[in-house]
């Protein structure tokens, strides 16, 4: 059924160029693509940056390193908490500070917490690119009790900003395990609904199958991570390879696919919708007692050095790096947003696909473009 | 004849899909997740956590626990907090002491990180749940959040 | 001129008793013109609103209820809001095609709308080739389409007019070769004829088998003749934006939007018609009452516009590819042998009528 496009060249056909963006319903924000159109057919794609740009690597270097923290809810804001959480791993990691565990299981539980909640998004946003309105409400109901249970215990929804340098900000709220099992409950019931209304339906798999094929050369190539890496079965879960806090105690499959194209992507991804519940489901009934935070200066001062943490956040390896010179704040502070180098992927894998396809294949990048810009 | 069997399973899943949003549809009535913001105002209630916006508390005396240590505006990383202070005669001791003029709290510069009140030693700023903050001019967007004639309790810094 | 305007009898008579024949005849005319716009207005404003409240219990929302009792008065405000706002354009729009483009959208909807028998009498154009009016019609909607993509110089109202363009002429043919294959039994194009028949039956009951075949063809057919997703690849919002009347705004974006809404009902009542029997009552049950045959009919109208309402919330869009694929692959050879083994039915005498 899927066949690669042939153009017809005896009759000649003049390329066109489009800007799609950056004001798109597609493109989540301010992307700006040029595209190079043959009638309906992509021939290049040119994204444009900078529409978002606020310079926060710049800004980290005024700050002290508390300050930081916040600065990263700001990036990839629907994995805030794991943003939160490297910052502070760093950190935590150049002081050489003993973090209770009640801290480790609880930054975990949030963490995959966000992943589900961006996945959930995902999902939605996923499901309205392709066409089907509805599906964006169905994620926004699970989010929101996430989202709930975020704001019952920290405050905030998105920008959270829960973790500090040395634990948490404040312990979590005495209903926090009740609702955590509440959604549990709800949400197991939930994936199966997300794959009969829109991962079965063959509109969106003859959508979805042989289209925007990443090879494993390509993937590793072009330094993509995440769910777009795995899709194309390289295996690159942070998780596994490089655990932190709580995720040595756990066990969990990582979601794996070999064929590369935009179905196996989106199929990594419902599977991590699993996994992500299983790692909460494991630790959420065994939160040890103890303290939230340990006590740290009031002025953070890093060691001499440089300092490098990984994290993978909903959309892959998310990485901190740091060089201090021994001040209060960095002399130099760069993250490595997966959304950038996922996004330099599009030009490879959408070119010779209609516009269409071009939608869906950006859909399942799940770009989040304050990420890509900083 | 794997055109045959292409449509009825075409046919079949979409049908499937047709029975979730279907069942969404007899059910709406409990399942409505949107909620009918300004006529539920009365019933509308945020957590006890919520970051609506940063406030100070005063007792009945009018009196706050604000001592003008300025560690918010120290911690706040936009410069939000700006705290106008003088010193003053303490009443109880006699001794000059440093004391608050006015504490300014720009909201429309406000990223709600919590920051000021996480360091804050006596408990003097906290988060209050009011969420709806438009004006119309940005300048209402700068409180200050200590009470005219409002003095420091007593017995806070000690 | 074969035109005879039988909306109700006594209204005729009586003009034509009080003024002499010719001012009778345009007075009459003129009567019956405002009267289906009066229809056009309310019918096109009552289905945005039930599309909107439709969608919203879909999609576990509330939908609209502010305006007005539970939002019955919503879209009238909005199109008030629309009427009131300023008409804009882009600078180098061919301008003449630009303002000529949503009036053939909206006069080719109207034109089919005259020939829909709503009851017994109550049609104003009762034609003798009536589907081949239909289905001639209301393919003049899409020059309006295409128009407007093609003068208003935007490139994504262009993509979307072309698309239009490819899709309506590739499944014009699923919907006539459907209808063709219910007027084996009926023997007759006119509208009222073909219900006069269904008397001894719905067609989808008398031509059973593949009376059900060609209706799903036809709502297949229909709903992307009237590009409403899943076929919606004219408008496309994720990929076009609003696709060919991204550039019009104000009162002319209503005329698309309207033109829109009645296209569905048209369809809604051609099958209506064709298939379940028009107005005619289940087994007859008000056959007495004619008057409440247009209960009936926009009852199986609007049960039918329920469906493909159904569908757009529910499916996601296909590629344009593929669009062609499923006509000229999957309807278009399903509906020829479809309409061989109709033949055959009717030759054989094996249709069902009670």
């Amino acid at each position: 059924m899927e066949q690669k496009t042939t153009i017809d060249k005896s009759f000649k056909t003049e390329p066109y160029q489009i800007n799609m963006g950056p004001q798109h319903p597609a493109t989540h924000g301010v992307l700006r693509l040029v595209l190079t159109i043959d009638g309906e057919i992509i021939e290049k794609v040119e994204p444009d940056l900078g529409y978002i740009h606020r310079s926060i690597e710049k800004m980290c270097e005024r700050d002290s390193y508390q300050q930081i923290v916040h600065l990263t809810d700001r990036m990839d804001y629907l994995s805030s908490n794991i943003n939160n959480e490297a910052v502070c791993l760093a950190v935590e990691n150049a002081l050489e500070l003993e973090i209770p565990d009640r801290v480790k299981v609880i930054r975990t539980i949030i963490g995959e917490l966000t992943r589900i909640a961006s996945h959930c998004l995902w999902w939605g946003v996923m499901g309205m690119d392709v066409g089907a309105l509805t599906t964006y409400f169905y994620g926004f109901r699970d989010r929101e009790m996430i989202n709930d249970i975020f704001e019952e215990t920290c405050g905030a929804r998105l920008t959270m900003n829960y973790n500090v340098p040395g634990g948490l900000m404040f312990d979590i709220h005495p209903n926090f395990v009740k609702r955590v099992k509440e959604f549990i409950t709800h949400f197991k019931t939930k994936i199966p609904e997300y794959n009969r209304l829109l991962t079965g339906n063959v509109i969106f798999q003859k959508r979805m199958k042989g289209v925007g094929i990443l090879t494993k050369e390509d993937a590793i190539s072009f330094g993509a991570s995440g769910p777009v890496a795995r899709g194309s079965g390289y295996s690159c879960d942070v998780r596994k390879y490089h655990p932190y806090s709580a995720l040595d105690k756990v066990t969990f499959k990582e979601a794996l696919k070999t064929e590369g194209d935009s179905l196996a992507r989106y199929e990594v991804r419902i599977q991590e919708l699993w996994e992500s519940l299983s790692i909460v489901e494991q630790l959420i009934d065994n939160i040890p007692e103890g303290e939230y935070r340990v006590a740290t200066k009031a002025v953070i001062k890093l060691p001499k050095g440089e300092f490098y943490q990984k994290v993978e956040t909903a959309r892959g390896e998310f990485g901190v790096y740091i060089i201090s010179t021994g001040t209060k704040s960095p002399y130099r502070l760069k993250f490595r947003s997966p959304g950038f180098s996922n996004l330099s992927l599009l030009n490879h894998i959408a070119v010779g696909g209609k516009i269409g396809d071009l939608v869906a294949t950006m859909a399942t990048l799940d770009l989040v473009i304050p990420d890509i810009d900083r | 004849m794997s055109y045959f069997s292409d449509i009825y399973n075409g046919i079949k899943t979409l049908l499937t899909g047709m029975s979730v949003t279907g069942k969404y549809f007899l059910t709406l009535r409990k399942g409505a997740i949107t909620q009918q913001y300004p006529d539920n105002r009365a019933t509308l209630k945020m957590f006890d956590r919520f970051r609506g916006e940063v406030i100070m508390p005063h007792n009945e005396d009018n009196e706050h626990r604000c001592t003008g240590c300025q560690k918010c505006e120290i911690a706040c990383p936009n410069g939000t907090i700006e705290i106008i202070w003088d010193r003053g005669i303490d009443e109880n001791t006699g001794k000059k002491k440093k004391k608050i003029d006015k504490f300014v709290y720009h909201l429309s510069m406000c990223t709600m990180c919590g920051l000021c009140i996480d360091v804050c030693p006596t408990d003097a700023i906290k988060w209050g749940q009011k969420f709806e903050n438009s004006v119309y001019d940005r300048t209402q967007l700068t409180r200050v959040l200590n009470k005219p004639g409002s003095k420091l309790q007593h017995g806070v810094e000690d | 001129m074969n035109i005879s305007l039988n909306i109700t009898k006594s209204i005729h008579e009586w003009l034509f008793s009080i003024m002499p024949e010719g001012v009778a005849n345009i007075v009459e005319m003129a009567l019956i013109g405002l009267l289906y716009l009066a229809i056009f207005a309310i019918l096109g404003l009552f289905l945005v609103l039930l599309e909107r409240r439709v969608a919203a219990w879909f999609q576990l929302r509330i939908g609209p209820n502010r305006v007005g009792f539970q939002g019955v008065l919503q879209t009238m405000a909005d199109a008030l809001k629309l009427l009131s706002k300023e008409l804009t354009g882009t600078v180098k729009a061919d301008k003449f095609l630009y303002n000529l483009a949503p009036y053939f959208v909206i006069i080719s909807s109207l034109m089919a709308l005259a020939v829909i028998p709503f009851t017994k009498e109550f049609q104003a154009f009762d034609i003798n080739i009536g589907i081949f009016f239909l289905i001639g019609v209301s393919s003049i909607g899409v020059i309006g389409i295409l128009l407007g993509g093609w003068a208003s110089n935007n490139k994504f109202a262009l993509i979307g007019a072309m698309r239009s363009g490819v899709q309506t002429i590739s499944y014009e043919m699923s919907i006539g070769l459907s209808l063709l294959t219910m007027i084996l039994i009926t023997g007759s194009l006119q509208l009222s004829e073909i219900v006069e028949v269904q008397k001894s039956g719905w067609l989808i009951v008398q031509g059973h088998i593949p009376a059900i075949i060609a209706f799903m063809i036809y709502m297949i057919a229909g709903t992307a003749e009237t590009n409403r997703a899943p076929f919606d690849l004219v408008e496309a919002e994720s990929e076009l934006g609003a696709g060919f009347h991204t550039e019009y705004s104000g009162m002319k974006f209503a005329y698309f939007f309207l033109a829109e809404f009645i296209n569905m009902f048209l369809i809604a009542a051609i099958a209506t018609t064709i298939f379940f029997g028009g107005w005619l009552s289940p087994f007859g049950i008000t056959e007495s009452i004619p008057w409440l045959g247009v209960f009936w009919f926009l009852g199986k109208a609007l049960i039918l516009i329920f469906l493909m309402m159904w569908f757009r919330w529910t499916f996601p869009r296909l590629r344009i590819d593929q669009l062609l694929t499923l006509e000229w692959k999957y309807l278009l050879p399903i509906n020829l042998v479809n309409i061989v083994i109709m033949a055959l039915i009717v030759w054989l005498n094996l249709t069902i009528k009670i």
